[in-house]
């Protein structure tokens, strides 16, 4: 049981918090902006580097540098919004689509040709985890994983569910056009997608390099498992893109113990697929999602 | 002459991959171009189609499944086949949400792809891939046997390009645009939109699977980087939207034109020392994505824009707008 919980269900939900962070801003920008965002995973990566860059400069502790970083990302995308998106605003969305996804390998070919393709790393050294009670192991590192990843939740939930300006996010995720009528100032809306979408993807690829490490896949690799989030949980939904986070990232963990017998239930080379299946699953059975999404 | 010989061989290399671009490009102009549909794993069926030949055609080898040693014409009709048949179950899940959902399905199936291919080394040889895979007119002395298979490559460009001329101004092919175009409308004229639509979609990656068992003869060698979303999936986008999306002229000159410029700055950067080497790889990327930015927001159209075949009713009907693809246009 304590190995259940030491090394599938923390991970499991480590993960999951990351995941989550990252698919609120692909439900956003799918939802108000009305395109799926190819490039959100490549934000990430470059939040991270930002963040690595930060960490060497000022040898402070990643977490400590992340809202910095965090702003200088919402600065770059808000500068990719102005070249590459809104020049599109008025064409048909799945230009949009097109341009995200050569923007993809636009920024990922600028964060390899300034960081290099070498594996970094933000927290140097090993660390022990802390025992509790004899038997569950956490490392700190993950309890500051989803210490940050809850705080950041619940600022989301203060900005969506108090402020002006959250309240307009999420009519125009609703509906655009009573949006509108009601006299939303969309451009304005646009610019706060932009704003949270950026910061949290950067704090998710931050959080990530904290458990993991620095490299310039990584962004593309949770490219995936935040679209899979995203559509589980209903685009432009974002408290479901929260829960199809987490349970994308433990459904992930949990499908490599060996429920049955002593062998994995799944090859953990296949766990990237496990997303996948997922996200095939509700397109399949319900595209609107578990928090009734829009799919026209 | 020695240095002209290897000229002769590089614009022959250069064909050959060129040629091999356009048939991935004419597939994704079928779907694309006509159909208005986003495949943005172009790759993963390319990679399908590499991988099937080269099980079917190798010796037998303790490395990976194999054996048959199957003739190339089973091997291409079987990559052909098994594409398409994944394409059609995508397409049953994925045809009748909006077009964003295939975008985000087919780069899944891709990743999917790549995932089985490193990890079933019983069949694959996983990340190390097959090699040995035998090559057409191999066996002709130099420098016959490239230009042998060159020529097989442009055939095959050319009867999949005549192919889709016709199929573009047959009546199927106006019902493709239509629905492009104004779907409620093809609907309400009583068109299977959907049916229509997986033909499209299935077509399109039959025709890409083409591409890669080409590919895989071709470099008598096959890993999971076939599956590479960069070289595979990017490049044919910029190839078709340069060239000019709905017209299969446009497809092939994009292929063709991009592949030099990819071929030729790689000569030129591969020559500067190693560490500025690799980091100009990189600006190549960034180079050929401003390039589809720049065509996207200047020249949707592409250089060779797109023509509509004349309606036997209604002769010379007046060209769409500017070039925008308003199938997704009802929602702001």
């Amino acid at each position: 049981m304590a190995e259940f919980i030491n090394f599938y269900l923390v991970p499991g939900l480590v993960l999951g918090s990351i995941y989550a962070l990252g698919a609120i801003g692909i439900t956003l920008t799918f939802g108000i902006l009305r395109f799926a965002n190819f490039a959100h995973g490549e934000t990430m990566t470059l939040g991270v580097f930002i963040a690595w860059t930060l960490v060497q400069v000022s040898g402070l502790h990643p977490l400590i540098v992340m809202p910095v970083a965090m702003a200088l990302t919402v600065v770059v995308v808000l500068g990719l919004d102005r070249a590459f998106y809104k020049p599109l605003r008025g064409a048909p969305v799945i230009m949009l689509v097109i341009a995200s996804f050569g923007l993809m390998l636009m920024v990922r070919s600028v964060v390899q040709f300034i960081w290099g393709v070498q594996l970094k790393t933000v927290l140097p050294g090993i660390q022990m985890p802390v025992v509790i009670a004899d038997v569950l192991r956490i490392a700190p590192k993950h309890m500051a994983i989803i210490a940050s990843a809850v705080a950041l939740m619940f600022a989301v939930h203060y900005l969506l569910a108090r402020t002006r300006i959250g309240k307009a996010m999420r009519a125009m995720a609703d509906s655009p056009e009573l949006a509108r009528l009601t006299g939303i100032d969309t451009e304005k809306v646009v610019t706060a997608t932009w704003v949270v979408a950026a910061a949290l993807a950067c704090a998710a690829g931050v959080l990530l390099a904290v458990d993991t490490h620095v490299e310039t896949r990584m962004g593309f690799k949770l490219l995936l498992p935040m679209f899979a989030a995203a559509i589980l949980g209903g685009v432009g939904r974002p408290y479901g893109a929260l829960a199809g986070g987490l349970v994308i990232g433990v459904v992930e963990e949990l499908s490599s113990y060996h429920w049955i017998g002593d062998v994995p239930l799944l090859n953990p080379g296949y766990k990237a697929g496990v997303a996948f299946a997922i996200m095939v699953g509700m397109l399949v059975w319900r595209p609107t999602g578990l928090f009734r999404g829009r799919v026209s | 002459m020695e240095q002209f010989y290897g000229y002769g061989l590089y614009v022959i290399s250069l064909l050959t991959m060129g040629g091999i671009y356009a048939l991935l490009t004419l597939g994704l102009n079928v779907q694309w171009g006509f159909t208005g549909l986003f495949n943005a794993g172009v790759a993963g069926f390319f990679g399908i189609g590499a991988y099937t030949t080269a099980i079917l055609t190798t010796a037998a080898s303790e490395r990976h499944l194999g054996g048959f040693e199957m003739p190339y014409i089973v091997g291409f009709a079987a990559a052909m086949l098994l594409s398409g048949a994944i394409a059609y179950a995508v397409g049953k899940v994925c045809l009748r949400l909006r077009s964003d959902y295939l975008a985000i399905a087919t780069i899944g199936i891709a990743e999917i792809l790549r995932l089985i291919l490193k990890n079933e080394t019983w069949a694959t040889n996983g990340p190390r891939g097959v090699s040995q895979i035998p090559k057409p007119f191999e066996t002709l002395p130099e420098p016959w046997n490239h230009i042998g298979f060159l020529l097989l490559v442009l055939v095959t460009m050319a009867a999949v390009y005549g192919l889709l001329e016709v199929a573009r101004k047959s009546p199927w092919g106006r019902v493709m645009t239509a629905i492009r175009e104004n779907e409620p409308a093809a609907q309400a004229a009583g068109k299977k939109v959907e049916a229509f639509r997986m033909e499209g979609f299935v077509i399109g990656c039959m025709i890409m699977a083409l591409a890669g068992a080409f590919m895989a003869h071709y470099l008598k060698f096959v890993d999971p980087n076939a599956t590479d979303p960069l070289l595979a999936t990017f490049l044919v986008w910029v190839m078709l939207i340069v060239g000019g999306s709905a017209n299969n002229k446009g497809a092939i000159l994009g292929a063709f034109l991009i592949w030099t410029v990819w071929s030729a700055t790689e000569i030129l950067t591969s020559r500067l020392p190693d560490d500025l080497a690799i980091r100009t790889a990189y600006v190549r990327i960034f180079l050929i994505g401003l390039l589809l930015q720049i065509f996207l927001q200047r020249y949707r159209r592409g250089i060779l824009p797109e023509i509509r075949p004349s309606s036997p009713a209604e002769p010379g009907m007046a060209p769409a707008g500017a070039g925008a693809r308003p199938s997704d246009s009802g929602r702001p």
